[in-house]
């Protein structure tokens, strides 16, 4: 056999290579075409979410309030701003019928017109409102006032253009009249749940978030970043670490409800932890990140090159400040970027957190680690299943606040990662 | 490993002025045998060379002398190697320690990804060598002037380690070596990454660190070689095919083997 090879030139220019290249360009001018759509895709998705949320949420954060006349001195049967001052103030405005001069107000000022209507005119925390104006300023009680007050959800609802056609009615009657003002609804970033929607706050929510996630990462950080240098640096090779390794790896992929039945069984059966608590919420959550944690900061580790390692070795670093002093600081980044990712999913967590009673109604904000408390993803869930419509508006802002909180979280995360980010 | 009575400080076949004395050492990875029955001692205030083709097992033996072959699990070292007669294979030898006596220079210059200082600074840091920061101060600026590089860094040396040149990379990892004040270097092909204006220097310097060191240099250069070191060892599969004066390799070697190899043979 006499096999040569055609010694005849390439032929750029013929027709076949002219259509090879064409075909060339078309693939990859396909190729760029369907990244860019599927980049404008995903953007469009985002902006869709983020200007349904702002501007269904933006109403949330405001509060309609409506004027109230009230004549104290005539009410109170002349109570001075002494009596209502001084160390005894709060016994003093709690003793005061409060709750009664406000309907008796209601009643003279607006009787025939919420008789007719049949409807509210205000909230309930409007007497609790008074109370906190008369401790500001205790001279009111000798005066005859109009305090603008927190006004019915129904009524709030309304203004904001999204009510029912009987509290619209109502409504704009009030507008004409100039009895209906709207001012920053502070009461909804420092209060917690409540079945009153125009009450109902989200610090309550947002506090438990943050020392679930404190608890969290607590656990899951120095335990998922210490298992990741052991199995990195120390742990042989063999069938054990293999086996160690798979099942990290399963357990980060196990669905979350399945954490949440792991956490009532184990936290709250068997060692008796208070229920519904921050705590073993934050244990819970902890459970899933770690995994995740282990895998980001093996990699990491991982990605060290080893000659700083020999480096090290070299002039006679132990093992341990090898660990310490080098593979740690530098795979850090890595292991941030990891654990920012597991924490973002532990903050957007809900199903196992429902599961260890969180879900409970919580009308106060923790004030430990072992109360009961509930946490943001979860007051969104039960706000969108609230009957009332005034609700909607709240699980809009409460998304909104959620979404503050993770992006936060993450641009702490990101400036640390780029401070400890190594310039090679 | 040749089973050695613990506490034996010296054998037979060795007198005691040599620095390092290595007998009959095997080194195996898994079940290849990478070192075949090497002998050799090394002396202070000498330059010894080991020279022979890719693969000989020349930087795999430079790696048995301060323990750098304990990081790769599938390694096994067999035979007897002594620093001043005593066994660095001994399970009572302190690892950490051994290798602040017998410092390292690597074939890729490795510089910490910190500044000129702490990479100085790092190794006299974690064994103590210095009680205060002006002691520090002082063993940084003996040891980067020992390394040549004191002049070119001394302005900047809270800059990067990594942001230096490739030559000056290596003096620096030179400097750190001698920062811990070791008593061998072993220098592992240290100029193969560098350019000739690079190397010359590393050769010059090679040339004044002699005095206080014993070093061994591994070298793919047969030039570098007969320039830098006093005595030559000739490695080929394994094998310590020749060990003598180095001028006495260059011109009047004994085996076939050598002569080819030096005269470009093969390698």
């Amino acid at each position: 056999m006499n096999n040569t090879i055609d010694p005849t030139p390439t032929d750029w220019n013929s027709p076949e290579m002219q259509k090879r290249i064409a075909k060339r360009y078309a693939s990859e001018k396909r190729f760029k075409l369907m990244g860019l759509s599927a980049v404008i895709m995903s953007t469009a998705f985002l902006i869709f979410l983020l200007i349904t949320m702002l501007g269904n949420g933006f109403s949330g954060f405001q509060q309609t309030n409506a004027k109230l006349e009230i004549d104290f001195p005539s009410m109170t049967g002349g109570a001075s701003a002494q009596s209502i001052s001084g160390d005894g103030a709060d016994a003093a405005i709690r003793s005061m019928d409060i709750a009664g001069i406000v309907a008796i107000a209601v009643d003279n000022q607006y009787g025939d017109l919420a008789k007719d209507m049949d409807q509210t005119l205000f909230s309930s925390g409007a007497d609790r409102r008074v109370a906190a104006m008369l401790k500001a300023d205790p001279s009111l009680v000798e005066q005859k006032v109009v305090l603008e007050l927190p006004a019915d959800a129904a009524i709030d609802t309304a203004y904001k253009g999204d009510g029912l056609k009987k509290a619209e009615e109502l409504t704009q009657i009030l507008d004409e009249k100039g009895l209906l003002t709207t001012e920053f609804n502070l009461s909804f970033l420092t209060g917690s749940d409540a079945s009153d929607p125009a009450e109902a706050g989200i610090w309550g929510a947002f506090k438990g978030s943050l020392m679930t996630m404190v608890i969290t990462i607590l656990l899951a950080f120095p335990v998922g970043v210490l298992s990741a240098l052991y199995l990195e640096e120390y742990a042989p090779k063999n069938r054990w670490t293999d086996l160690i390794e798979v099942s990290i790896n399963n357990l980060a992929a196990v669905p979350s409800i399945i954490f949440g039945l792991l956490g009532l069984v184990v936290f709250l059966s068997w060692f008796n932890m208070p229920r519904s608590s921050a705590l073993v919420g934050g244990l819970t959550l902890a459970l899933m990140t770690m995994p995740i944690i282990v895998i980001a900061g093996r990699n990491a580790v991982k990605s060290v090159p080893p000659s700083i390692r020999e480096a090290a070795l070299g002039v006679g670093a132990s093992p341990v400040q090898v660990v310490f002093h080098h593979v740690l600081p530098l795979a850090l980044p890595g292991i941030l970027t990891g654990t920012i990712i597991g924490m973002a999913r532990a903050l957007g967590e809900t199903a196992p957190l429902l599961l260890i009673g969180m879900r409970a109604f919580v009308p106060a904000a923790p004030s430990g680690f072992s109360e009961p408390s509930t946490v943001l993803p979860v007051q969104i869930y039960l706000w969108s299943d609230e009957v009332s419509r005034a609700f909607v508006e709240k699980t809009s802002a409460a998304i909104i606040i959620l979404l503050l909180f993770l992006m936060t979280m993450n641009a702490v995360a990101i400036y640390l990662r780029n401070r400890f980010e190594t310039r090679w | 490993m040749v089973e050695q009575k613990s506490g034996s400080n010296t054998i037979e076949n060795s007198d005691s002025t040599h620095k390092i004395t290595a007998r009959n050492v095997n080194v195996f990875y898994d079940a290849k045998q990478a070192i075949n029955d090497v002998s050799i001692d090394v002396d202070m205030e000498n330059v010894t060379a080991f020279i022979g083709p890719s693969g000989c097992g020349k930087s795999t033996f430079l790696r048995t002398i301060n323990r750098m072959n304990d990081t790769i699990p599938s390694a096994r070292v067999e035979g007897d190697i002594r620093l001043d007669g005593q066994n660095i294979y001994d399970p009572a030898m302190d690892v950490v320690q051994l290798r602040a006596r017998v410092g390292m220079v690597f074939q890729k210059p490795n510089p910490f990804p910190k500044s000129i200082y702490d990479n100085v600074a790092y190794g006299p840091k974690i064994h103590g060598l210095a009680a205060n920061k002006g002691e520090l101060d002082i063993i940084v600026e003996r040891s980067l002037q020992r390394a040549g590089l004191w002049g070119e860094v001394k302005d900047r040396l809270s800059d990067s380690g990594t942001a230096l040149s490739g030559g000056q990379q290596q003096r620096l990892c030179i400097a750190r070596a001698i920062a811990v004040d070791p008593e061998v270097i072993l220098m592992d092909e240290p100029c193969s990454a560098l350019d000739p204006i690079a190397t010359a220097k590393i050769e010059e310097l090679i040339h004044e660190l002699r005095g206080k060191y014993a070093i061994i240099i591994v070298t793919h250069n047969m030039q570098q070689a007969a320039r830098v070191s006093q005595r030559t060892a000739f490695f080929h599969l394994g094998t310590l095919v020749e060990f003598g004066e180095t001028s006495n390799i260059f011109t009047n070697p004994q085996e076939t083997r050598t002569q080819d190899y030096i005269t470009g043979r093969y390698g």
